[in-house]
């Protein structure tokens, strides 16, 4: 697969992995997480956001649209999404940025080049390129052209995934993945499918076979407050990883910078009210983790 | 382990930042005593060193309570000399330094009438100033009227050189020794100029006599105040004060204190004698005491906590010194208290092993104690140097002050190298003022002014016109409007750029032959090779190199605009050029719409991407080809440097709306660093187009980035900015300066400058108090892209 879509590439990500990297966002996810912070990413079709700020009125997108899709109603913009083809041409004149496009049609060249230039910087610092999503392996056969591409250009290669797959697509990337930044976001299957829309046995079973296939893991653990920051889910969370032999546990605070994304992109957002976990929270958890020998990061 | 300031450093540092800088009229009143006495019966460089030696000996002695390194510029601290004789200001000048509300100083009632009964009526239509601008052509007047370029010697004397660790080794009656022995050399019969050459040796021995007398006097105050003093304590400590100012300079120095009482002196002398610009400078300091330092451990008369406090002593005299007043265009270019003293830390030895030592550690951790402005710090760092060091260093920057900033010792040298210095002259050198390389002790590196490279631009799109004022001073080019492709408008670009320097080079030429001839250096010239070999002043091509500068200034902001041009005009024919005029000529009024896409839907500098990266490789290069290696009248050759100081802002203001987007009189970008916000792709994006420019080929360049506080928390934020700085310099990246600060606490300070008294920030190749900025540079700074990552 020689195209896939893109909706971000990330220069100078230094969460997302060892050293220096580059992180590229695939679009489209399974998951569809409350909490979720890149809610841009769950579609794997192209998208519009628009900024009612920025619009200056110009309607430039309107007159240049060969499909006629675009009109202006009381709600401001609007795209008819029978009629666009997503060619892009609305976004690219759009003066003010108001009207920005999510998710580019991107050639595996394009995207290797792009992460080619950064290649100092992965040397100097031990880094590399990070595939994350979304769900990068919903375009799996994209995500494995990248890959090999990036393993034959003598890349450290990472993927950022919730491990809700086939065991059949793991398999297929994972001698050209050097880490997984693998994420644990509920024990109970039953609050996981509230809070994701789809159940854990999958992703923990995936993750077992893929420890045991000796994988080297990074666990991360999003730690969203009166969802999964109980003691219970945190102990269990532990005892699951520590059963698998996993060293590397990384715990994300919860934030809420994307609550106006959802506003831009029309979707509601089912958690306005929790709030920002405090430090205290983060290092109490961080304490249960260490008590169970792991090597705890707080963010990133 | 941090052990903080004592109780005698915090007390002389509050001192240094509470006192107002004000004018002191002393070193006024001496040199016209002086030339009145001995004008015109003297040659000029005996005249300068007789008044050098005349204001040694009768300017007022100052030893401030508590102080263990002596000597002050002025009467007291923060008092602050005029120098009359290059520039003689006007009663309305002193008031404008008096009430302006920035960089300002002080003037008594008192002064003003010393300035009006007795400098004026000497001074006025004599000072170099005045036979400058006599001198200059009508056409060199009106560019820079126009803001095309600036100079640098109008108001304050060539200098930009720094020590190079022979006043270690050597006293001044050494140095008078052998300016004695070059004397007794001298063939009358068959050296045309032995006469000229008698003069100048005959004033550096007599600048030998003055430093030493200089010194003498502080011993003498030390004793007469050692006698009065009824505290045992400081009476031990005047005692010795006065025994090491009798030792120093007059002989080399023989242990930590001394050498920094040595340098000291020398420092003073320099600044003394002329204002010289980026006054003058220790080097690389770390590397010079270290013999001294290792010395005292082992034989006990010295510990680490003594050597720092000794240090913290000397940093303190720095910031007393605030740069001598400056007015109109070179107050706007360079405004400023700090005197760009930039002391180098680190780096390598002459023989190219690893420099760092234990008082590079110690120095660094002066500097996060200090917090003042002056001295200046850069640590200088090479592929040889441990990355500890570097971790050090990006701790201290992540304290935020802007300090040190960061500097490719492989690159210096490789620039140096590249300039015909020899290998061991080469690795002696490193950077000093913002960002430019020299041989340290053996190179006078002159700036000569900043050059506006968008404003060259500007009349090539108005085919010589310069469309602020309708004044044509530029050649017809074409019109632009008729130009086809970008490479036309280049070459056009290039003619207007040849017309322009060769303005600036013609005036050049003349201002450096009047210092030569009128305004010798002759103390700098005792300690800055070969000038006792070749008998030859400083400012007459003394040094055994002469490097001149022109700085351009706005490659990212021009950069942009070509590349606008090119994508809108030529590629995506979204604008004609006849339109694009109209747009420009209107300031963007009524044409919100163009200006938000020439704005936004522009490759811009900045981003890697070689769209635009490419027409700033164009740009620098016509740049360079066309002042790189041109001669200068006194023996040397002219440099190309990429450094804004605050010109950027001035250069911003003399210009009109530009194809970037950009409206009129916005600040242009400043270094080589991109316009301010058009970087989105964070910093190793801005450091892969910064580094397209080909560094080695100039004489330094300056790269601004701007850090939230949060990215660099923790030993893994500094392992990432020691790989960013890392991976810069194996691209050899020249330089790079950090503000580690939020925007938010920016806008705050400007709202309420009360609560940020003590906030420093990075402008340009140095730091500065957030509240001496003017308001344009204080936006200007909060608009540079903070790289901030989740």
């Amino acid at each position: 697969m020689t195209q896939g879509i893109i909706f971000n590439i990330q220069k100078y990500s230094i969460h997302d992995g060892p050293g220096i990297r580059t992180t590229v966002f695939l679009k489209g996810c399974p998951l569809e997480c409350w909490w979720c912070h890149n809610p841009e990413s769950q579609k794997v079709k192209q998208q519009f956001i628009f900024w009612h700020n920025k619009c200056i009125g110009c309607m430039d997108c309107e007159k240049v649209c060969p499909e006629r899709a675009i009109s202006f109603n009381k709600n401001g913009f609007y795209n008819d999404k029978s009629k666009c083809k997503f060619c892009e041409k609305c976004a690219e004149i759009c003066p003010s940025g108001a009207l920005e496009l999510v998710g580019k049609k991107s050639s595996l060249d394009d995207v290797i080049k792009e992460v080619e230039k950064d290649r100092v910087f992965y040397e100097q610092s031990g880094g590399g390129v990070t595939f994350s999503g979304g769900e990068p392996l919903v375009q799996i056969d994209f995500l494995d052209s990248l890959l090999c591409a990036s393993k034959q250009k003598g890349l450290h290669t990472a993927v950022d995934t919730s491990g809700y797959t086939s065991w059949g697509n793991i398999e297929r990337i994972k001698d050209k993945v050097d880490l997984f930044l693998y994420d644990i976001k509920h024990m109970d299957d039953e609050k996981h499918k509230i809070y994701t829309g789809v159940s854990n046995q999958l992703i923990l079973e995936n993750l077992k076979k893929l420890a045991l296939d000796g994988k080297k893991i990074w666990v991360r653990v999003p730690i969203i407050p009166s969802i999964n920051d109980d003691d219970l889910n945190i102990q269990r969370t532990c005892e699951y990883i520590s059963s698998l032999n996993l060293r590397d546990v990384f715990i994300l605070p919860y934030h809420n910078i994307a609550v106006d994304k959802y506003k831009r992109l029309n979707m509601g957002y089912r958690i306005s009210d929790i709030q920002v976990p405090k430090d205290e929270l983060m290092k109490k958890i961080a304490d249960i983790f260490k008590g169970y020998g792991f090597n705890v990061k707080i963010g990133g | 382990m941090k052990r903080g300031m004592n109780e005698r450093v915090q007390k002389l540092r509050q001192q240094s930042l509470t006192t107002k800088p004000r004018i002191s009229m002393e070193r006024a009143v001496l040199v016209t005593q002086a030339y009145k006495k001995y004008a015109g019966k003297v040659s000029i460089p005996v005249l300068r060193a007789l008044t050098f030696k005349y204001l040694c000996e009768n300017k007022t002695i100052c030893i401030n309570d508590g102080e263990l390194i002596v000597g002050e510029r002025g009467p007291a601290p923060q008092a602050t000399p005029t120098y009359p004789e290059l520039c003689c200001h006007t009663l309305e000048d002193l008031k404008i330094m008096d009430e302006r509300e920035k960089i300002s100083f002080k003037v008594d009632e008192e002064s003003e009438k010393i300035q009006e009964k007795v400098i004026i009526p000497y001074w006025k239509g004599k000072s170099i100033r005045d036979l400058i601008f006599d001198q200059m052509t009508q056409e060199w007047k009106d560019c820079y009227e126009a803001g095309i370029f600036t100079e640098f010697m109008e108001q304050r004397a060539p200098g930009h050189t720094v020590e190079d660790g022979k006043i270690y080794k050597k006293g001044f009656l050494d140095f008078k020794k052998e300016i004695e022995k070059e004397i007794e050399k001298l063939d009358f019969i068959n050296d045309p100029e032995a006469y000229d050459k008698q003069e100048q040796l005959k004033a550096m021995a007599i600048s030998c006599d003055a430093i030493i007398r200089f010194a003498e006097r502080h011993a003498e105050k030390a004793e007469e105040m050692a006698k009065n003093e009824t505290n045992p304590v400081r009476k031990k400590e005047l005692e010795e004060i006065a025994k090491v100012c009798r030792y120093v300079p007059a002989h080399a120095p023989r242990n930590f204190r001394e050498a920094l009482q040595m340098y000291w002196f020398v420092h003073l002398s320099v600044i003394t004698e002329l204002n010289t610009w980026d006054s003058f400078c220790p080097g690389k300091l770390d590397q010079h005491l270290y013999p001294f330092y290792k010395k005292g451990l082992e034989d006990g008369t010295l510990t680490r906590d003594k050597a720092k406090e000794l240090l913290e002593c000397f940093w303190v005299k720095f910031n007393n010194q605030p740069a001598p007043p400056k007015v109109g265009i070179t107050l706007e270019e360079s405004g400023t208290y700090t005197d760009f003293c930039n002391i180098n830390i680190g780096g390598i030895k002459p023989d190219g092993s690893d420099g760092v030592n234990d008082v590079s550690y110690l120095l660094l951790e002066i500097i996060e104690d200090m917090r003042i402005l002056q001295p200046s710090t850069n640590v200088q760092i090479s592929r040889k140097n441990p990355d500890e060091f570097i971790i050090k260093a990006a701790e201290v920057i992540r304290e935020g002050m802007g300090f040190p900033s960061v500097f490719n010792t492989d690159a210096v040298v490789e620039e140096l190298l590249r300039q015909g210095k020899s290998l061991e002259d080469a690795r002696c050198g490193g950077t000093s003022g913002c960002v430019e390389v020299g041989c340290f002790g053996k190179e006078a590196y002159i700036l000569t002014g900043y050059f506006n490279l968008v404003k060259v631009l500007e009349i090539t799109l108005h085919n010589g016109i310069d469309p602020r004022t309708g004044k044509k001073i530029g050649i017809e080019t074409g019109d632009p409007t008729k130009f086809n492709s970008l490479d036309e408008l280049l070459g056009a670009f290039k003619k207007q750029l040849h017309h322009f320097i060769e303005i600036k080079v013609r005036g050049n030429n003349v201002i450096e032959r009047i210092y030569a001839k009128y305004m010798p250096a002759t103390f700098m010239s005792i300690i800055i090779d070969d000038c006792i070999k070749k008998a030859k002043d400083y400012n007459a091509g003394g040094a055994r190199y002469n490097s001149r500068y022109i700085q351009a200034v706005g490659i990212g902001s021009i950069t942009d605009c070509l590349s606008a041009i090119q994508y809108h005009v030529f590629d995506k024919k979204n604008l004609s050029f006849e339109k694009l005029m109209e747009i420009l000529n209107a300031n963007f009024e009524g044409y919100e719409k163009e200006r938000l896409l020439l704005l936004n839907k522009t490759p811009k500098y900045g981003n890697d991407d070689d769209y635009a990266d490419n027409i700033m490789i164009k740009v620098f290069n016509i740049a360079h080809d066309e002042i790189n290696d041109r001669s200068t009248v006194n023996g040397g050759k002219y440099r190309i440097e990429m450094l804004p100081t605050t010109c950027h802002v001035y250069f911003g203001a003399v210009c009109g709306a530009t194809p970037d987007g950009r409206k009129a009189g916005v600040p242009l970008s400043e270094g080589i660093s991109p316009v301010q916000g058009a970087d989105k792709n964070g910093p190793t994006a801005v450091i892969k187009s910064a580094s397209k420019m080909d560094h080695l080929k100039t004489g330094g360049t300056l790269l601004n980035q701007k850090f939230t506080p949060k990215i660099l928390e923790g030993r893994e934020g500094l392992e990432k900015m020691k790989d960013l700085i890392r991976a810069y310099f194996k691209l050899d990246g020249h330089h790079i300066q950090f503000n580690v600060v939020n925007a938010d606490t920016l806008r705050d300070a400007q709202k309420n400058p009360e609560k940020y008294n003590n906030l420093i920030v990075r402008v340009a190749g140095y730091s500065d108090y957030f509240n001496n900025l003017n308001k344009n540079l204080q936006d200007e700074i909060i608009e540079r892209t903070e790289h901030q990552r989740f």
